[in-house]
């Protein structure tokens, strides 16, 4: 690597652009909303800024303080579903045979890049009244009907089926989170445990600890600092969903980002909206930082 | 019995399978196989239905290519599909010049506050979408672009959205060309510095050679990425340009129909065409090795 100062002019022509553009079009605006957040709203269209904390005070006002705090459990629970899930296949990815290795990989990153709408609009399909799911449910409740007539238990299955209602709650959104952004979990799993050296897992066993004790004392310590990028990987975006909550949750499960949608779109109220959004980066900051801390000190005790 | 016993008589009991096999053990080949079939099974059965005769789209009536003939003399849908094409395009061909220069950047030179500039391009790929976009909104919205730009013509009425979209498009670009730059040899460079070659020359007939793959697989990244770009775009698009997901969100919002499938369907079949182009290409080495 040579230093800039060796050849200034290819230097300068490299570095504009790409500077240029994310000055303009990406630190600009939020400069412009982090601004905003400490504004009032004048008018339907105006804002003035006044120096106000009034926004970020009325975020944490009982009603919106309920849904940071909603946002949160449901981002937290979706990620715990999605380590659970993701584990053992990244585990399961690293120990197949090595031919299958790029294909099961594909396999399980492909979803990813299936446009989110689509895999949203999807999951709708399965999960509406008259959807997949019930249907299916339907079909095995008549089939437990014609089974068990016979032997005089039909008398259960005597009602009509009654579709459950699976849209618009918070199952709903969890599992939608769940369903988007398990690929974003496997892939640091997979990083990780990749990178596992096997001879302190043959250690483990040889030594005459079972296969269980060899996971959670040699296996989940060893590879933390996958769980953890994991972990942070799918919390950031699950915290700020927008779209999920949106079409499976409806009114009933609004999130952070539904709050932002409505400010800045229905309710027209953008310094609220503006102190919402920079709500939301802080926590996406903090959780980066916490990766950085974990990453320091993992690597200061690395064999 | 010791341990080392043990662990004999369990290697004689599983001839074939010892303790690390886990990629043998069933329960776990068992998993693999119900994620994988929760993960295909709704975009399975999307694809499956866009056949379907049935409007509802409930049962499965008969095959038929009626939901793309219908989605095809769709205007609005195909209008809002061609300006994606084309916002994708132009973001992708923008992205990709301005993020190979950033990578050739970062791999070529050291300068002062290197760390904290290669923290602010990861910017753009680690902030909620959502905040970014509603800072563009409130930003043209600031500039009036939106009114100046309206009376223009297509494709420069879509200018927000492409704008928007290289902003959060060349980071990705910046990072694949520049883990393609690791492995090259920079004594080339300076051989065909030493040969009197200019930059520009050493440029395009040493480096760019070898970093072509990388430059593919990002613009194939960047295609994929503004194509798929919902809440960006949604914030983005002004009142009259309507892209395709913003087209689909406000169809889903009214229901499910067979034509979403088909256009849907489409728009998969392009992304996964794209995406294994772009995997293929990140990992030459194995190719030229088998």
């Amino acid at each position: 690597m040579e230093s800039w100062r060796k050849n200034p002019a290819v230097f300068w022509i490299l570095a504009s652009p790409g500077t240029f553009w994310l000055i303009a079009f990406f630190l600009l605006p939020l400069a412009l909303i982090w601004l905003m957040s400490f504004g009032e709203k004048t008018s339907i269209t105006a804002y003035e800024v006044t120096g106000t904390l009034s926004n970020y005070l009325r975020s944490f006002s009982p009603v919106y303080l309920q849904i940071l705090w909603k946002s949160i459990w449901i981002s937290a629970v979706a990620t715990v579903i999605c380590l659970v899930i993701a584990y053992p296949i990244a585990f399961g990815i690293v120990f197949a045979p090595a031919r299958w290795k790029p294909l099961l990989l594909l396999l399980v990153i492909l979803p990813f890049w299936i446009n989110l709408l689509i895999r949203t609009y999807a999951l709708i399909a399965v999960f509406r009244t008259r959807g997949y799911l019930n249907f299916t449910l339907e079909w095995l409740w008549s089939g437990a009907k014609w089974l068990l007539t016979p032997i005089g238990l039909g008398g259960f299955f005597n009602e009509r089926f009654v579709p459950y209602e699976m849209l618009y709650n918070n199952g709903a959104v969890i599992a939608g989170l769940v369903y988007v952004f398990v690929p974003f979990m496997v892939l640091p799993l997979y990083a990780t445990i990749d990178r596992l050296d096997r001879s302190y897992l043959e250690a483990s066993l040889d030594l005459g600890a079972s296969q269980s004790t060899t996971f959670f004392r040699v296996t989940v310590p060893m590879t933390m600092p996958g769980i953890i990028s994991g972990i942070i990987l799918v919390f950031i975006p699950c915290l700020g969903s927008f779209l999920t909550p949106d079409l499976l949750g409806g009114t009933n499960a609004t999130m952070i980002g539904n709050i932002i949608e409505r400010q800045f779109k229905a309710a027209n109220d953008w310094p609220f909206g503006a102190a919402l959004s920079f709500l939301l980066m802080y926590a996406t900051f903090g959780a980066l930082a916490l990766r950085a801390l974990f990453a320091k000190r993992s690597r200061g005790v690395d064999i | 019995m010791t341990a080392m016993q043990a662990t004999f008589r369990q290697r004689l009991t599983s001839a074939d399978q010892g303790p690390l096999d886990y990629g043998r053990r069933l329960w776990l080949k068992g998993l693999f196989a119900i994620v994988i079939l929760l993960l295909y099974a709704p975009v399975v059965t999307l694809i499956a239905f866009s056949f379907n005769t049935d409007r509802r789209n409930v049962v499965w009536r008969g095959f038929t290519l009626d939901n793309y003939v219908k989605a095809w003399e769709n205007s609005a849908l195909i209008e809002a599909f061609t300006n994606s094409l084309v916002i994708a395009a132009i973001a992708t061909v923008t992205s990709t010049i301005i993020g190979s220069m950033v990578a050739l950047l970062l791999w070529r030179f050291r300068f002062p506050g290197k760390p904290a500039y290669e923290g602010f391009m990861a910017l753009p790929i680690v902030i909620p979408e959502i905040c970014m976009g509603v800072a563009l909104l409130a930003f043209f919205a600031r500039l009036g672009w939106w009114s100046s730009v309206a009376a223009l013509p297509w494709p420069l009425n879509l200018s927000t959205i492409i704008i928007a979209h290289v902003a959060f498009c060349f980071p990705f670009v910046a990072i694949v060309v520049r883990a393609r730059m690791v492995g090259f040899n920079r004594e080339l460079e300076e051989a065909s510095k030493d040969l009197g070659a200019s930059e520009w020359q050493t440029f395009w007939s040493v480096i760019y050679p070898f970093m072509q793959p990388g430059v593919v697989a990002g613009a194939l990244l960047a295609f994929t990425l503004s194509l798929d770009d919902f809440v960006i775009t949604f914030f983005t698009s002004g009142p009259e340009t309507v892209t395709f997901p913003v087209k689909v969100y406000s169809l889903v919002r009214r229901g499910v129909s067979p034509e979403i499938n088909a256009i849907s369907t489409a728009l998969i079949v392009i992304t996964v065409i794209a995406t294994i182009l772009a995997m293929k290409l990140q990992t030459p080495e194995r190719q030229a090795g088998a």
